[in-house]
């Protein structure tokens, strides 16, 4: 999480921000907690675990900042809303295969599912596309939707956790 | 030329596909298992996609998952490498279908030569020796004893419905060739539920020798030489060089010319092994085509000086060989080993670990083709080769002696290797002097 107050008017520092990022991974930080003035930034990274892409795959700094520079809300996360450390039990619907994601049956329809989202085994929670054909993708778990780690369009891999569910 | 390439495979020939495209400045998109996520080489990729669980059925065999990495991944081709989905025609035909080049030959190809009786046509139509057999199965002993004295003894009885070694035995006259067909017919009968038996003539201790060719989709075929493979165990190659060692040079220029023969006959493309087998005379017969990139290649990439997986992608992409046949040099002497992760005291069963230490010899005219390195864990999966080190000098006393002192340089721990049993080898006197046969580890190195 990074909280950032500066002016409204003043750009999000996304170098700096990638500095402190690259900084972190780089000595395996997991706190890095910076004031000046008024100005704060605090990042905290989670375990390796939670990045949904392979390093090599995706590469995207561990800490993301909102695009809005008036941001006030804490918009930058570390890892994943809830990093697994702070939330047991918190299971991932993985990926059964290669392809293209799709959040819903078609375009202009809805999702699937949303956050909040109750799901049994056989709910169906998204489309993964190879080679031209649709794969409907059941939860194979029972419990609550509660994040979506990737967005129709995504290019999936093996593997790859697809939703955060509590059972 | 291609701008993106797929790699369908793992290990260490997925590493030399990868380095040969950096090279020639084409990205490149690396396939894993779970099992080998976080591997080092896969960093050389611009980008890694798992495809499936260790279990390669799973993975690196799932055609489908392979293909959808290649379209998410944006490729125009796929090198499949050795071994997998590399002599696998429906996968060939899938790329093709999806418009995506093959780095290999066209599935017609691979079709034509995979199986042994158009295999033996095209040999038969470019005047390449076959094995002299009875040409299908046996309806009688009078027919068996009357093909036997043409063939001349010994002879193979073979079933028709067996393979890998199974269903063979060897007659040496009249007599046993008669006991032998009926044992066998009675054998086959129960095993393959399939009595029919074929005569073969026995070639005894032969010598394995296989041609290097590469032919573009222009019409143009060469050869690069060939390599012997005759060191061997369990008909596992575990050494391969280049020349093949005491044969007289009409007959290398004779069995590369067949080779090329025979590829052009089928119309093959892209690289390709042609094998043979060698007898005390020095006749050579044809056995099969190796329709992929092999191995043992980095043996010919030395006494040729030609980057053979970089000329596949030009081959594949359309560009026509830069060479005569003429301009293709075999230079001085090269020799490879393949070190695997076996335990040679114990039935040379499979070694893997966490390799705690790792020293690897180098210096002049020594190569090494590994995708491991200290603290890499040679996991049960996949086969136990750990890497291929080869050497080049001018002459094969030189390379031999370049080979043991490698071999002793050599440090692996926190597994078990064969490069013990390939010391002994290389001071093997048979061995030294060139008088290597295919039984020769097995039955007089191993016997021992």
């Amino acid at each position: 999480m990074s909280e950032n107050a500066p002016s409204s008017d003043a750009p999000f520092d996304l170098d700096k921000l990638k500095q402190l990022v690259e900084m972190m991974e780089n000595h395996d930080l997991t706190e890095i907690h910076l004031r000046r003035g008024d100005e704060q930034w605090r990042l905290r990274r989670g375990p390796r675990e939670v990045i949904h892409a392979a390093p090599q795959y995706q590469p995207q700094p561990m800490a993301m900042a909102a695009p809005s520079p008036a941001a006030n809300a804490p918009a930058a996360v570390a890892a994943p809303a809830a990093a697994p450390a702070e939330t047991t039990g918190l299971i991932d619907i993985k990926s059964p295969t290669v392809g293209t994601f799709y959040a819903a049956p078609s375009p202009g329809e809805p999702a699937f599912v949303t956050v909040g989202s109750v799901v049994t085994p056989e709910t169906i929670v998204c489309l993964i596309e190879a080679m031209k054909v649709f794969n409907q993708i059941p939860a194979e778990v029972s419990g609550t939707i509660t994040a979506i780690l990737v967005k129709s369009g995504d290019a999936i891999e093996f593997g790859q956790p697809l939703f955060r569910v509590k059972p | 030329m291609f701008q993106r390439i797929l790699v369908a495979n793992r290990g260490e020939i997925a590493l030399r596909i990868l380095r040969a495209c950096r090279e020639m400045g084409i990205e490149t998109v690396a396939v894993c298992s779970e099992a080998d996520r976080g591997a080092d080489y896969l960093k050389l990729a611009n980008e890694a996609i798992c495809v499936g669980p260790a279990q390669a059925s799973g993975s690196y065999l799932l055609i489908k998952n392979i293909i959808s990495a290649a379209e998410i991944g944006n490729v125009q081709a796929i090198h499949p490498g050795y071994g997998f989905l590399s002599e696998n025609e429906h996968f060939a035909e899938v790329c093709r279908s999806c418009n995506i080049d093959f780095i290999g030959p066209t599935a017609e190809a691979m079709g034509k030569l995979g199986d042994k009786v158009t295999a033996k046509e095209i040999a038969r139509n470019a005047r390449v020796n076959l094995v002299p057999g009875s040409d299908g199965l046996i309806a009688s002993e009078e027919e068996a004893l009357a093909i036997a004295s043409k063939i001349g003894y010994p002879v193979l009885i073979k079933a028709t419905a067996g393979g890998g070694g199974k269903g063979m035995r060897v007659a040496r006259n009249d007599i046993s060739l008669k006991a032998g067909l009926k044992q066998a017919a009675v054998e086959a009968e129960k095993a393959f539920n399939n009595a029919g038996v074929y005569l073969e003539k026995y070639i005894e201790n032969p010598r394995h020798v296989e041609v290097q060719i590469i032919a573009d989709l222009h019409g143009d075929v060469v050869h690069l030489w060939e390599r012997d493979c005759s060191s061997q165990r369990r008909h596992q190659k575990l050494i391969e060089e280049s020349p093949a060692p005491n044969l007289p040079q009409a007959v290398r220029e004779e069995i590369c010319q067949a080779a090329v023969r025979l590829i052009k006959t089928a119309n093959y493309t892209n690289a390709g092994t042609v094998e043979f087998i060698v007898d005390k005379e020095n006749q050579f017969y044809f056995i099969e085509v190796n329709a992929r990139i092999q191995v043992e290649h980095p043996v010919t990439e030395m006494i040729s000086g030609i980057d053979l997986i970089q000329q596949q992608i030009r081959v594949a992409a359309g560009e026509p060989l830069p060479w005569k046949q003429s301009e293709i040099p075999c230079n001085g002497s090269a020799i490879e080993v393949r070190i695997n992760a076996e335990d040679p005291d114990n039935d040379f069963r499979g070694s893997p670990g966490r390799i705690t230490k790792l020293r690897v010899p180098g210096g002049n005219g020594v190569r090494w083709d590994s995708h491991v390195h200290e603290g890499y864990v040679v996991g049960p999966y996949y086969d136990s080769m750990i890497g291929k080190l080869i050497v080049h000098k001018r002459s094969r006393a030189e390379s031999i002696a370049c080979m043991k002192r490698c071999l002793d340089e050599f440090v692996v721990e926190g597994i078990k290797t064969t490069i013990p049993l390939l010391k002994r080898i290389f001071s093997n006197a048979a061995f030294v002097e060139g008088r290597m046969d295919t039984t020769f580890i097995e039955q007089k190195l191993l016997a021992k």
